[in-house]
């Protein structure tokens, strides 16, 4: 542990020297991550498969290519983000300029996960180095192979005096809560984010929390059969084709209109056939679970009884290779866990409604997810859906995809979070929006300093209101 | 009950509580129309009673009237205007571009309401800090909790029998109370809690919002510095000498956030400093400070005795070079300027909120960067300096919430700016749209149509996918027409 404390004092003085502001330096960081991806593909492809089971096309598309995406974002938009904003002022502040400056927090501390251990290390972490921050990252241990090659390869590619690779569980983790940082970033459940949250409490640290929840899918009926089809891949690359459903946006649960519901359960068959296979374990088209302990939370969710029964595709586990086949379930009863906790796996229960609008309700007594998806064609219940739930973001006729746009906030709120991030968003995350107030010295308004009188506050009160004219009036007499 | 017999009248806490959330559920405080009649009656609000709050105000802090509106009614006023003509701007949906990759598909992000939202403010500026951020609350749509500061009783007590009047009480309560009301609510459920104090009292709220996973905007303080350059001009002299004045005591005698906290100047031009600020003190504040009545007074015995804690130390004491004369039964303290204080002393370390000036020499003004950085990041920082290269500096090496050069304080009345700390000054901003946004989730809303699918993105899997995918988040279009009419190799 002195080794960290030597860690950090270095990152402090990385930080305190400006090296980290000069836009050369965060150029370098990104190019440097840019090198990483492209040149260690391979290894990061064999640490996703190493640790979850993940085909290296799902990696490219959800982990590698997303980050390409990003740093390709950052490098070309950093001159833009980095630029001070003129602000307007209103003319009473005359003669000012103003101006907002963006400037860094100081040393960061990223938290990330282990379902997307690539994805969820590095997106923060560009805009953090973007926003000209020091920064400590430290992975999740449960997904060793990605977390030792991070703790590698970053201080390879990027500034190791500035940016740091710290690997550990939960002693490392609380130890580095210990210290003081100036802004902590945190990707995870809620129980950890409370201990995160706590921690910042001491050195009025502020804090990012993006968390998950139950992300439902309200499934209307479609009459098109090519509408269907092309809405079934999208539920199911949602849900067990995202790291088997381990994932923060992912699918948690459907709910649909009783009637529609055999219709559903029989093309969410017959789809998963079509896009995992016959042997998604074999063919990878679908990533394996973590560990054994979040094996077991699986498995458990499915010994209650009553919840077993409801299994109508799937059920099959393999222990050993720690994976679960594609489970649907009927009506779990609600109260049961599967219900009640955010499933982070390949169980997918579908709830019957009498009204598909019933689902605003019952979304509503849950609460708030990170994401809620609607496949509907229904204009007015899309509507509705929009103004009278609330979660971190609404994806209509689609899943997953809203990870990949850099032009909307990603986020969550109430339980799911707070705090966003992704392109422009991520950049704000690390940034302190500086305003910068310059007065020329000509002479004052007399009516500003005392001695007071009935006089100045009448001008006090026609300069507020920006009342030029009255304000004439009262300095020339003329009114009072 | 003690304090806490106001905070119970008309139901318990978590029964208005549970009221103020059916309201919010209901829909009816995310309509422009209810957020606009909400904000014109605080203006007739403010317009009706004028004469109350000056009264208040002299009653909890001793402000004269044009102090009073100057910082707080106009403040106010000015906000519900501002909020008022931009709200429409600000409810709209802005939409977002997607890269054509997407398409067919359309973004936008839509401004929603966080819920219930608990407002504690502060004593200093007991009408503008409370009422500021319940304009931004209630332009973002939400049901809001006011808890008022007790150590300012007149304005508190006000606020709570005012509001009903003018505001829906089914949405906006204020409730009064001391710590243990403060308690109460800090253990409910909020959808945002925004805070103006102290930051021990900061701590607190931030430890009872992590229950329940709740932001937080924390509007803190600190030892807002002064760095004075020498100015050659005599006349632009006087203009920056008048300003500092007019900083430090003008905004509540000292007791003000972003109110100047101390001096940093070179030594050989202390004297000349010290001279011109006894001359300009004189001038606004009379020979006798108390009797003008143009300066407020100390809020209470306890911030009284602690102000004069601070001036007991013999080598503090020592150090006062102007003043130093306080009334104890009037809770008056004269302006008073101190040379050189020990910096270990707790004028130095603590922030003074309070009429006490300390002037800190340096052999060299530029001295004054690494003087700051190695203090606590402040809410402002204020420099009078005409030095082109010497205001970079200070701009790229230090860190506030804002920084102010040749004037102190107007900051505040600037809505187009983020008003806000960093650091131990605080985090989250508001006035103008900031106030909105922060009361306010920005919700992503994509939609997706389905005349074209990407096929490449789903498995099973094949290199032709994986190709696709590369050369999809390059935005290589050309690349991928190429690929899908089969002319490129692998």
């Amino acid at each position: 542990m002195r080794d960290l404390e030597t860690d950090l004092e270095e990152l402090r003085e990385s930080y305190t020297s400006g090296k980290t502001k000069e836009a050369s330096w965060r150029k370098s960081q990104l190019n440097g991550l840019l090198t990483l991806l492209k040149e260690k593909e391979k290894d990061i492809f064999n640490a996703l498969e190493h640790d979850l089971g993940k085909h290296y096309a799902e990696a490219y598309r959800d982990e590698v290519g997303t980050l390409t995406k990003s740093v390709n974002l950052a490098l070309s938009s950093l001159k833009d983000w980095m630029a001070v904003k003129k602000a307007k002022l209103p003319l009473p502040a005359f003669p000012s300029t103003a101006k907002v400056f963006p400037e860094p927090l100081g040393v960061v501390l990223i938290f990330s996960t282990w379902n997307f251990p690539f994805g969820l290390s590095l997106e923060p972490l560009i805009g953090a180095v973007a926003a000209g921050n020091a920064v400590v990252l430290k992975p999740s241990e449960l997904a060793p192979a990605s977390s030792s090659f991070l703790a590698t390869n970053i201080s390879t590619y990027l500034d190791k005096k500035a940016v740091k690779v710290i690997e550990g569980g939960q002693v490392v983790g609380e130890h580095l809560l210990s210290y003081k940082w100036d802004k902590i970033f945190f990707t995870g459940s809620t129980r950890v984010a409370r201990a995160v949250l706590t921690a910042a409490v001491k050195h009025i640290t502020p804090v990012t929390l993006e968390l998950g929840g139950k992300c439902p899918a309200i499934f209307d009926s479609f009459s098109s059969s090519w509408d269907k089809e092309m809405v079934i891949k999208r539920v199911l690359g949602g849900k067990f084709g995202t790291c088997a459903g381990q994932a923060c946006i992912g699918i948690d649960y459907i709910l649909v209109q009783e009637g529609y519901a055999p219709t559903l359960v029989e093309l969410l068959k017959n789809g998963t056939v079509k896009m995992f296979g016959e042997n998604p374990k074999e063919t990878k088209s679908m990533a394996r679970i973590i560990n054994k302990q979040h094996f077991s939370r699986l498995k458990n969710l499915l010994d209650d009884p009553s919840v077993k029964s409801c299994i109508v595709h799937g059920g099959g586990m393999d222990e050993h290779n720690l994976f679960i086949e594609p489970t649907i379930l009927m009506n779990p009863p609600l109260e049961a866990s599967i219900m009640t906790d955010e499933i982070f796996g390949p169980l997918l229960p579908i709830i019957t409604l009498k009204k598909i609008e019933d689902s605003i309700g019952f979304i509503n007594s849950r609460p708030k997810p990170l994401a809620i998806y609607a496949f509907t064609r229904n204009e007015t219940l899309q509507k509705r859906i929009v103004s009278e739930t609330s979660s971190g973001s609404v994806t209509f006729n689609d899943a997953v995809i809203q990870y990949a746009a850099d032009t909307v906030p990603f986020g969550g709120v109430g339980e799911s979070g707070f705090g966003s991030y992704h392109g422009k968003f991520s950049f704000d995350a690390f940034t302190h929006e500086k305003p910068i107030l310059s007065r020329a010295m000509i002479s004052e308004f007399w009516f500003r300093f005392p001695p007071w009188n009935d006089n100045k506050l009448a001008l006090t009160k026609k300069a507020y209101s920006f009342d030029y004219f009255g304000f004439v009036l009262v300095l020339l007499g003329l009114k009072k | 009950m003690g304090s806490g017999v106001h905070g119970m009248e008309g139901g318990g806490v978590e029964e208005r509580l549970a009221e103020l959330r059916q309201t919010f559920r209901s829909g009816k405080t995310r309509t422009a129309s209810w957020r606009k009649s909400q904000l014109k009656a605080l203006l007739r609000l403010i317009h009706e009673n004028e004469d109350k709050i000056f009264e208040a105000l002299k009653h909890d802090l001793g402000k004269h009237a044009v102090e009073a509106y100057r910082d707080e009614l106009g403040v106010v006023e000015k906000s519900v205007n501002n909020s008022l003509s931009c709200l429409d701007e600000w409810m709209a949906p802005k939409k977002s571009k997607l890269p054509l990759l997407f398409f067919p598909a359309s973004a936008q992000v839509l401004p929603e309401p966080l819920g219930l939202v608990l407002i504690l403010s502060s004593w200093n500026f007991p009408i503008s800090m409370a009422l500021d951020p319940v304009i931004g609350a209630i332009s973002a749509g939400n049901s809001v909790v006011l808890k008022p500061s007790e150590q300012a009783p007149a304005c508190s007590s006000l606020l709570a029998h005012t509001i009903p009047l003018y505001l829906d009480s089914k949405a906006i309560k204020v409730i009064e109370g001391g710590k243990e009301i403060s308690q109460q609510l800090l253990e409910q459920k909020w959808d945002k809690i925004f805070f103006t104090g102290s930051s021990s009292v900061a701590r607190i709220v931030m430890s009872a919002a992590a229950r329940h996973l709740t932001p937080v905007t924390l509007e803190l303080g600190g030892k807002c510095p002064v760095i004075y350059d020498h100015l050659s001009s005599p006349s632009d002299t006087e203009v920056a000498v008048k300003r500092i004045v007019g900083g430090k005591w003008g905004p509540c005698n000292g007791q003000a956030c972003i109110g100047v906290d101390y001096l940093l100047v070179e030594e050989k031009y202390a004297s000349q400093m010290i001279e011109m600020l006894k001359k300009i003190i004189k001038k606004f504040y009379g020979a006798n400070p108390k009797q003008m009545q143009n300066i407020s007074r100390i809020v209470n015995e306890h911030h009284f005795q602690r102000l004069r804690n601070l001036i007991k130390d013999p080598l503090v004491a020592d150090s006062i070079v102007h003043g130093g004369l306080i009334d104890e039964e009037e809770l008056f303290i004269e302006p008073t300027i101190l040379l050189d204080p020990p910096l270990d002393a707790d004028i130095m370390t603590e922030e003074i909120f309070g009429p006490l000036l300390p002037i800190i020499t340096l052999k060299n003004i530029e001295e004054s960067i690494e003087f700051i950085n190695s203090r606590p990041k402040p809410l402002a920082l204020y420099a009078f300096t005409k030095n082109e290269a010497f205001k970079r500096r200070i701009l790229s090496e230090t860190s506030s919430g804002s920084v102010t050069f040749n004037d102190i304080m107007v900051q505040f009345l600037c809505d187009t700016l983020p008003f806000g700390g960093v650091g131990q000054s605080g985090f989250g901003s508001y006035h103008g749209k900031y106030s909105f946004d922060n009361f306010s989730h920005e919700k992503a809303v994509l939609q997706r149509y389905f005349f074209l699918e990407l096929e490449p993105r789903f498995p099973p899997w094949n290199d032709f996918k994986l190709n696709f995918i590369r050369l999809a988040y390059k935005f290589d279009y050309l690349g991928l027409i190429l690929l899908l009419l089969g002319l490129t190799r692998d």
